[in-house]
Order: C-alpha cells, then sequence, then structure tokens
C-alpha cells in the first residue's frame, strides 16, 4: 500500500505523472486500431443474434429423465446454437434452439429424440418468434436516441460542447469495442447482452463525467495565468484524478471479472459468460476511453480555440525567454487561480514555489483542492 | 490535532448523528416492513426462478381465416406484452410459437389467474344503442317465485330515479364522473312494465327496430336467449358486425342476467385515448373505469347521446359491449360532450385496472382461447446459478480485501456504505415484487454487480478529496468539510447522467429494458442517498475519534504516509476565508 499510498501522493504533488495528452497519438491509433478491428469482426462475423431476437424452433420432448444441463448439451450439438431448456410442469422439456429453419428444426428434433432416448414422432418441434420482437427494439433505439440527445444537451450545459463532444466520441468507442469484441468470441446476443450494453453506455459516461468535472475545475481560470497550456493543465488533471480512476476501475472490474474468470472459466457458469464478458470489456474500456481519450481529445478540441492558442503562445514565449535567462520562472507574478472557488484558491495566489518550474511542468501545484 | 474525543454536540454545518439515525430508521423500517409483508425475497425473473408457461391459439372467426397472419399475430403479441408488463418491471415474456399459438411466460409469484385474463381477453369494445332489454330467467335465479323479480325491478327503478337527477341537472360538459355516474348506474333494469312483470313475454319494444331486414331473426334470437345459461351466455351475439344489430347479455346492479337487442356500434374501443381505474368515494360505486376518448371518439359519442337522449325509455340508454358481454348499460338525458365516460360495473380494484389497462392498450386482433397452462422451470440452472453467485461473492471479497490494503481504517467506511447500500437495494427490491410486480432477472443482478463499483466510486471520490486536503497539511476535520462540497459536486454530476439514462429508457421503452433502467435509477438514487446520509456523517463523526483524527498509520488517513506537506507551508498560508463553498 505504502507505495501505491505514496505513487498517490507523488502524483498529487506532480512528482510523477504520465503525460497523456502529449502521447494522446499513440493512444488514439491504438483505439484506432483496436475500434478497426471490432468494426471489421463485426462486420466479417456479424452478430449471433439469440433466440429472443430472431425467434427459432422449440422442441417440446415427452417425460424424460434427462437431466435440463445435459438435454441443453445434448440440443447444443444437435443444432450447433445455444439452447434454452426448461422443464415443464409435467415432466416434459422445452428446447428452444436459435436460428434454425423447418428443415433444419426435423433433422434436430430426430437427433434429439435419439439423444433423449424417446420416440421421435413424440417430439414436436415447432417455429417460435422473437419474444424481443422489433416493437421493443426499436423502442429501445428510440429511448437510446433521445438518452443520447439529452446527455449530449446536458454536459454541453454543463461543461461545455467539446466536452459533451469528447464524452460521445468516447462512448461510441467503448461500445464498439464491447459490440466487436463480441462479434468475434461468437458469443450469442441475448436480451442480457443489450442490458449489459446499456449498463456499460451508463457507466462510461459517468466515469467520463468524473474526469472531466476535475478538468473542468481546474482549467476554469486558467487564461488568467500564463505558465500552462490547456493541454499541460489537462494531463495535471488526469494525473490527479489517477488514483481515484484505478480505485474505481478496479472496484468495478473485480467482481465482473469473478463472473467472467472464476464463474465461467472454473465453476462452468456458462451462462453469465456473455453478461459478464460485455461488462467486463465495457467497464475496462470506458476507464480507459476517460482518460486516454475523452480527455485528450477535448485538450485537442480547446487547443484549436484563439484564446487557448494565443494563451498557448504566452507559455511558450515565457518558457523560452526563462530557459535563455537561466533562470527559474520567477513565480512572484504567476498565479495560479485554476482552481474554482476564490476562497479555495486563496492558498494557490500565494504560489511561489521554490522549484523552478521548467525542470517539470506538472510541477508546484497550487493547492490540494483538486481532483 | 486535539480533536475531541466525544464531539457529539452538532456543529452548526452538519448534523451527522441525525442523518445517520435517519437513514438507520429508514433501513429498520424498510426491513420491518419486508418482514410483514412476508415477501423476504426479490421476486425472481422467469430466467432465474421459472414461472408458468401459458399457451394461447387463435381462434378463427367463420369466414376469416386468412384474419391469422403474421401481422395480426405480431400486434397481438404486442398487445399482450404491454398488458401483462403494464409498468416494464415484471420480466414477462411474450412470443409467437407456430402460425397461431402465443406463449406467454409470466414469473413464479405472479397472479398467474389475472395475467391469464389480462393477456387472453380480447377486449374489443362497442357502445350500442339499447334497442330492447329484459331480465331473462328469472326463474333461474336463486328464488323462484315473480315476487323478488318484481321486486329487484322496484328497487332498479327506485334507484334510476334517484340517480338519474344529477344527470338531468348536469350541464352537458359537466365532469365526467356526475355524467358517468348517473347514466351508469341509471336503469340497471328497465322498468316498463311489459319486460318487469313477465321474464319471457315479447318486448314491448319490438316495434323499434323494425326497417332492419334481420330484424325478425334477430327477435327470434331473442326471445329464446337465456342469459342464465352460460353456453347460451357465451354464444349470444358470436360473430356479429360491428356495424349490425346482436343480441347480447349483462349483468345488472342486482346480480340478475339481462338480455338486450343493440344497434350497430356507434364508437368503438379504438376511440378511447386512454382509461383509467379510479375509486369512486363520492357516490360510493367502488371501483369504476373512466375512459377518455380521441377527438373523433368524443364527436361520435357526443352525437350518439344527443340522439339516445330524445328516446323513450329504453332507447334512450347506451350498452357498453365488451367482447360481447354489456358490462355496463346507462341511460342518457342529454348529449355528453365532455369527451370521458365511465363504465361502472362490479368491479373491484384489479377487475377495474385490468380493464383500464386493456382499454388503454387496445383490442386484441384475434380471439384466443387458452390452449395449455403449465409451468416451466428456470431458464439458468440451479447449479450455474449457483457457482456465479459463488463467482461474484469471491469477487466482492476481493474488492473488499483490496480497499483494507488500500484505505485500511477508510476501509471500514466504504464497506459499510456498500453494505448499507446493499441492505437498502435489497429491501426495496423484495418490497417492490408485490408492490409494483418487480422481478429480478439475470441481467439485474449483473447490473447491480456493476452498481456496486459506481456506488463504490462516490466514496473514493470523496476519500481522495479528504486526503488530498490532509497532504496540503490540514488536519483531518477542516479536510473532512472541506472536501465535502466538491466530492459532492462530482457525485451528483455524474449521478445525474445515469439518472438521466435511468429515466428516459423507463418513460420510453418497454418490456426488459424498462425493467434495466428501473434498476440502475434505484441504485443510483441509492447510491446518493448513501453517500449523503451515511458515508458522509459517518466521515464527520469518526474524523472526531482519536484512531482516525492523530492520523494512525491503520486508519488510512496517515499524513506521513499520505506524503502530507511539512506543517512549514501552512505558515505560508493566507488567511483567507476558508469555509468550503457550497457547489
Amino acid at each position: 500500500m505504502s507505495k501505491i499510498g505514496n505513487l498517490g501522493a507523488r502524483l498529487h504533488r506532480g512528482e510523477v505523472g504520465y503525460d497523456f495528452v502529449g502521447n494522446r497519438k499513440i493512444w488514439y491509433g491504438l483505439s484506432i486500431l483496436i475500434t478497426i478491428t471490432a468494426i471489421v469482426g463485426l462486420a466479417v462475423r456479424g452478430l449471433n443474434m439469440g433466440i429472443e431476437f430472431q425467434g427459432g424452433a422449440v422442441f417440446t420432448t415427452p417425460k424424460t429423465s434427462v437431466s435440463v444441463s445435459q438435454a441443453q448439451e445434448y440440443a447444443e450439438e444437435a443444432s450447433g446454437h445455444d439452447a434454452i431448456v426448461q422443464k415443464l410442469g409435467d415432466g416434459k422439456l422445452r428446447i428452444q434452439v436459435a436460428g434454425i429453419e423447418t428443415k433444419e428444426a426435423d433433422r434436430v428434433s430426430a437427433e434429439l429424440a435419439k439423444d433423449l432416448k424417446v420416440d421421435e414422432n413424440d417430439v414436436t418441434g415447432e417455429l417460435v418468434g422473437p419474444s424481443w420482437g422489433e416493437q421493443i427494439a426499436n423502442k429501445a433505439w428510440q429511448g437510446l436516441g433521445i438518452f443520447l440527445v439529452l446527455v449530449v444537451i446536458y454536459l454541453a450545459i454543463a461543461f461545455e460542447w467539446r466536452m459533451a463532444l469528447a464524452a460521445f466520441v468516447a462512448l461510441i468507442h467503448d461500445i464498439t469495442i464491447t459490440v466487436g469484441i463480441y462479434a468475434l468470441v461468437g458469443f450469442e446476443v441475448t436480451p442480457g447482452t443489450v442490458i449489459g450494453l446499456l449498463t456499460i453506455l451508463g457507466y462510461s459516461l459517468y466515469d467520463t463525467v468524473v474526469v472531466f468535472d476535475s478538468l473542468k475545475e481546474q482549467t476554469k481560470d486558467i487564461t488568467k495565468q500564463t505558465r500552462w497550456t490547456y493541454s499541460d493543465v489537462a494531463n495535471r488533471s488526469i494525473n490527479s484524478t489517477l488514483v481515484r480512476s484505478i480505485n474505481t476501475t478496479v472496484v468495478a472490474l473485480l467482481p465482473v471479472a469473478g463472473l467472467l474468470f472464476i464463474g465461467g472459466g472454473f465453476l462452468g457458469a456458462g451462462m453469465l459468460n456473455d453478461i459478464s464478458l460485455s461488462l467486463f470489456v465495457g467497464l475496462a474500456a470506458g476507464a480507459y476511453s476517460s482518460i486516454f481519450i475523452a480527455t485528450p481529445l477535448v485538450a485537442d478540441l480547446k487547443e484549436r480555440e484563439p484564446q487557448m492558442k494565443a494563451l498557448r503562445k504566452r507559455v511558450l514565449a515565457k518558457r523560452a525567454q526563462a530557459a535563455a535567462k537561466g533562470e527559474p520562472l520567477d513565480a512572484g507574478h504567476v498565479e495560479e487561480p485554476l482552481d474554482d472557488e476564490p476562497d479555495d484558491a486563496a492558498p494557490a495566489v500565494v504560489g511561489p514555489r521554490n522549484q523552478p518550474a521548467s525542470r517539470s511542468r506538472g510541477r508546484g501545484r497550487p493547492s490540494g483542492k483538486r481532483r | 490535532m486535539a480533536a475531541p474525543k466525544k464531539g457529539r454536540s452538532a456543529s452548526a454545518q452538519s448534523r451527522p448523528g441525525r442523518s445517520l439515525a435517519l437513514i438507520l430508521i429508514a433501513i429498520v423500517a424498510l426491513t420491518g416492513g419486508m418482514f410483514l409483508s412476508g415477501h423476504t425475497t426479490p421476486r425472481l425473473g422467469i430466467d432465474l426462478a421459472g414461472g408458468t408457461s401459458i399457451t394461447l391459439r387463435a381462434e378463427a372467426e367463420p369466414g376469416q381465416e386468412s384474419a391469422i397472419n403474421k401481422t395480426n399475430m405480431d400486434t397481438a403479441v404486442e398487445i399482450m406484452e404491454r398488458r401483462v408488463n403494464g409498468l416494464g418491471v415484471s420480466e414477462a415474456e411474450v412470443q409467437t410459437q407456430g402460425d397461431k399459438n402465443i406463449i406467454v411466460n409470466i414469473p413464479k409469484g405472479t397472479n398467474s389467474k389475472e395475467a391469464r385474463d389480462q393477456v387472453g381477453t380480447t377486449a374489443k369494445l362497442y357502445f350500442r344503442p339499447v334497442i330492447a332489454t329484459e331480465v331473462t330467467g328469472a326463474a333461474a335465479t336463486t328464488s323462484p317465485s315473480p315476487s323478488p323479480s318484481g321486486s329487484a325491478t322496484d328497487k332498479a327503478t327506485d334507484k334510476a330515479t334517484s340517480s338519474s337527477s344529477p344527470s338531468a341537472t348536469g350541464t352537458p360538459s359537466a365532469t365526467s364522473t356526475t355524467q358517468g355516474r348517473a347514466a351508469a348506474d341509471a336503469l340497471k333494469a328497465d322498468p316498463t312494465p311489459s319486460t318487469s312483470a313477465s321474464s319471457s313475454a315479447s318486448p314491448s319494444a319490438s316495434a323499434s327496430p323494425s326497417g332492419s331486414a334481420d330484424t325478425s331473426k334477430l327477435e327470434a334470437q331473442y326471445a329464446a336467449l337465456d342469459c342464465t345459461d352460460k353456453t347460451a351466455r357465451a354464444k349470444a351475439g358470436d360473430g356479429s358486425k360491428p356495424s349490425e344489430s346482436t343480441i347480447a347479455c349483462g349483468q345488472n346492479a342486482q346480480g340478475q342476467w339481462q338480455k338486450y337487442i343493440l344497434g350497430p356500434a356507434e364508437v368503438d374501443g379504438t376511440d378511447v385515448d386512454e382509461a383509467e381505474a379510479v375509486f369512486d368515494t363520492q357516490t360510493a360505486a367502488g371501483w369504476t373505469v373512466t375512459m377518455k376518448f380521441t377527438g373523433e371518439g368524443r364527436k361520435k359519442f357526443a352525437d350518439i347521446t344527443g340522439q339516445l337522449a330524445q328516446n323513450q325509455s329504453p332507447q334512450n340508454q347506451f350498452a357498453i359491449v365488451l367482447d360481447n358481454d354489456v358490462v355496463s348499460d346507462p341511460y342518457v338525458s342529454q348529449a355528453l360532450t365532455g369527451g370521458n365516460a365511465e363504465i361502472s360495473g362490479n368491479f373491484d380494484q384489479e377487475s377495474a385496472q385490468s380493464l383500464a389497462n386493456m382499454l388503454s392498450y387496445g383490442a386484441l386482433p384475434l380471439t384466443f382461447s387458452e390452449d395449455s397452462v403449465t409451468t416451466v422451470t428456470a431458464a439458468l440452472g440451479g447449479e450455474q446459478l449457483k457457482a456465479g453467485l459463488i463467482a461474484g461473492a469471491i469477487g466482492l471479497a476481493l474488492v473488499v480485501i483490496y480497499l483494507v490494503v488500500y484505505y485500511r481504517g477508510l476501509s471500514l467506511i466504504a464497506v459499510a456504505s456498500l453494505l448499507v447500500s446493499a441492505a437498502l437495494t435489497y429491501v426495496i427490491m423484495s418490497l417492490l415484487g408485490p408492490a409494483i410486480g418487480f422481478a429480478l432477472n439475470l441481467p439485474a443482478v449483473c447490473g447491480a454487480i456493476v452498481a456496486i463499483g459506481i456506488t463504490a466510486d462516490s466514496f473514493i471520490v470523496y476519500f481522495e478529496r479528504v486526503r488530498d486536503e490532509i497532504r496540503e497539511g490540514r488536519t483531518l476535520r477542516p479536510a473532512v468539510e472541506r472536501a465535502w462540497p466538491r466530492a459532492r459536486r462530482t457525485i451528483l454530476v455524474s449521478d445525474f447522467v445515469s439518472f438521466l439514462a435511468a429515466a428516459v429508457l423507463f418513460v420510453v421503452t418497454v418490456g426488459k429494458v424498462q425493467g434495466f433502467a428501473f434498476t440502475l435509477g434505484l441504485t443510483t438514487v441509492l447510491d446518493v442517498v448513501v453517500v449523503f446520509l451515511f458515508t458522509k456523517p459517518l466521515l464527520t463523526i469518526l474524523a472526531r475519534r482519536k484512531f482516525f483524527a492523530s492520523g494512525h498509520a491503520w486508519s488510512g488517513l496517515d499524513p506521513k504516509r499520505l506524503g502530507a506537506k511539512p506543517p512549514l507551508r501552512r505558515t505560508r498560508r493566507p488567511a483567507g476565508p476558508v469555509d468550503p463553498k457550497e457547489a
């Protein structure tokens, strides 16, 4: 703990830090690569829709001694698709298999009869329609659309449009990656998957908003100083929330990882795989994109603003000047009113640090009120 | 660091003890309520607990076999889905099977009889003018002598006169209640001598439907109709078209069966915009269903009531016919232009609500009969579920270990907060099972697991703020207070996004997505509640304890470990205002 604790302290003081914004091109590249892989996977393999979406066949067998899980194995073997097996009140089995047509249904039915050791004529097969009909799907899309519009508006008001845009990009990024991995792994898409995706959507935005909240706080009075560019401050903001981001991600991922690796891997709880995989990938992507994609993207967009361009010019000029003089920046006139409330920023006004700022730009944090 | 060990006196800015007491009382009350109600576990969805499976078969009406097609079946599925999933959280599944069947799966613990009524009822609603009516089968009712029939009629007449007054005095645009009440209650039995005295006499009103080609045939059917006979009742008016006159049965307020000749439908169910079950306290009519018409329906309704009002009884009555049964036969004394109508009958709360539900979501395009009803087991094996739960528990244990290692003493607060949050979620979900039919399915369980992350994040955001303050050289108590406003803002801003998602999805979507939105909204609200009423006050109180305030190595708030700035730095601080601004 002490190491991590120290790391927290050093991150807090800006002694250590990773240049997220500076190295953004690498991460953009990585994300684009993963996203392209995901899209290609999606295009090539497509999504394997479950019976709830595309319908399939339902077989009703006579009373049998075969257990539900065994019957499920048989059915999956016979059809090559995921099967849902339920025991009916009178001991009969209802076996639902996705994505098979009438012709195939006869074959599967025969095979099932053989496996279950019952008369083939007693196994009835019928096609079933989707329980997650078009109407439900359409409503879900509609809801999603309305939500996204509202959230972009909300973020644009609570923060600014650049952050709203960046959060949106991060969101699309997370969803694409998750869906792509789904296509690549070939798990069947169930309503559970969709719910998982919606959960991720919520989490991704949540995480991004937490990071942006810190960014907004730290960049509030950025134009009143000339020591740091927007990118510098954005970078510092990420670093100062890094401990929180890591902790939250660990706490959110551990239970899901438990479901995925222990439950699915060792204990054989196969049905949890699809949901926990989408959650695991999505949560990881959500945490990653808030830091590596969303914030640098905001910095990129911000740096295009004339004000920020001017600031950058001033900052660079100042740095060049300081470098030329070979003396540390005197902090006497450098104010760091980067915190948002004046009362809290008050200590920061005192600002002078005895370390030369040129040594490390993340250094010399004003006051502690940041995250 | 001279923190008072027992600073119990509530400070001006925060009363931690009060919040803690509040949330603890809430937990105790809710838990008590849970045990009192006897629903100590959340109702599980069909994937986790199994349930009942109903197979419905579409019945072709003679000459309309082509009506059973994919479009109509899909529409029927949609309507059934909405009816049975009214609030969207009960996790029922509806799907077609084969060409003619629809399977409805409802989770264990649902009132399956009610659900069967809801999905299977066609709910074709018509407003038809009454041409003739009489009480039938008086002999078949409890008392065979004619005198009870006569007395019942008297009663009905009294009732009719007494309740007719509000309608007579009311203005045409009076509220729906007044209109509907008067209309609906009036003339449950026909007071005209011809029908009241004898049970089988030919209706005196027979002259009126003249002009129609089928009149005599209809009259013959009418004369033969005995509504006390169940099969006769079921057959009455079968296959009649809305545009033709028909015969039908209905039960009056005295529980007697009455038969009717009804004119062509003037207004039908599609003219109803929305319907609602209302408990009428004013006239003690009990549960009624009020309907609001669409613009067109309102006009039609005003027209027909205007015409009827000029007729003599019983032809000033109209019948509200639901699936060929007369549910109510109010009379009209004037045109009703308010755009509202009310059905009163022998409703209890459930039947009124399910009728309102059916009217709101529309009639099924087809008639269905119940093919089979059977129980089904959970789609997910019990062993798998157990394995999943064990895995989840291991994951949670890892979370606790991580928190203890990282936050040490603070993890106590985090874990306690998570426990409070978990307890509240569990209790509320248990209570919502019987209250609104909430059923927990596997995706919801997974959603709740992710919610652990979001809930824990709120503590982490706050703890990190506090530690930052300590790193600045503050002592614990001011650090706790100063860190709060900013942590609070972050928590509110980010939880608002989650809540927005939940609210929009809940309002717009149907079915499982709506169920998910509900879970998300619930956990988000609970997160805020727990952080505000539990985590923060608890930290405030614990900050007064020596263990934390002195920065014990295991408190997780040891300034040295946190790398706090030496106190020297504080001497350079200006004496600025220190009160944390409320964000």
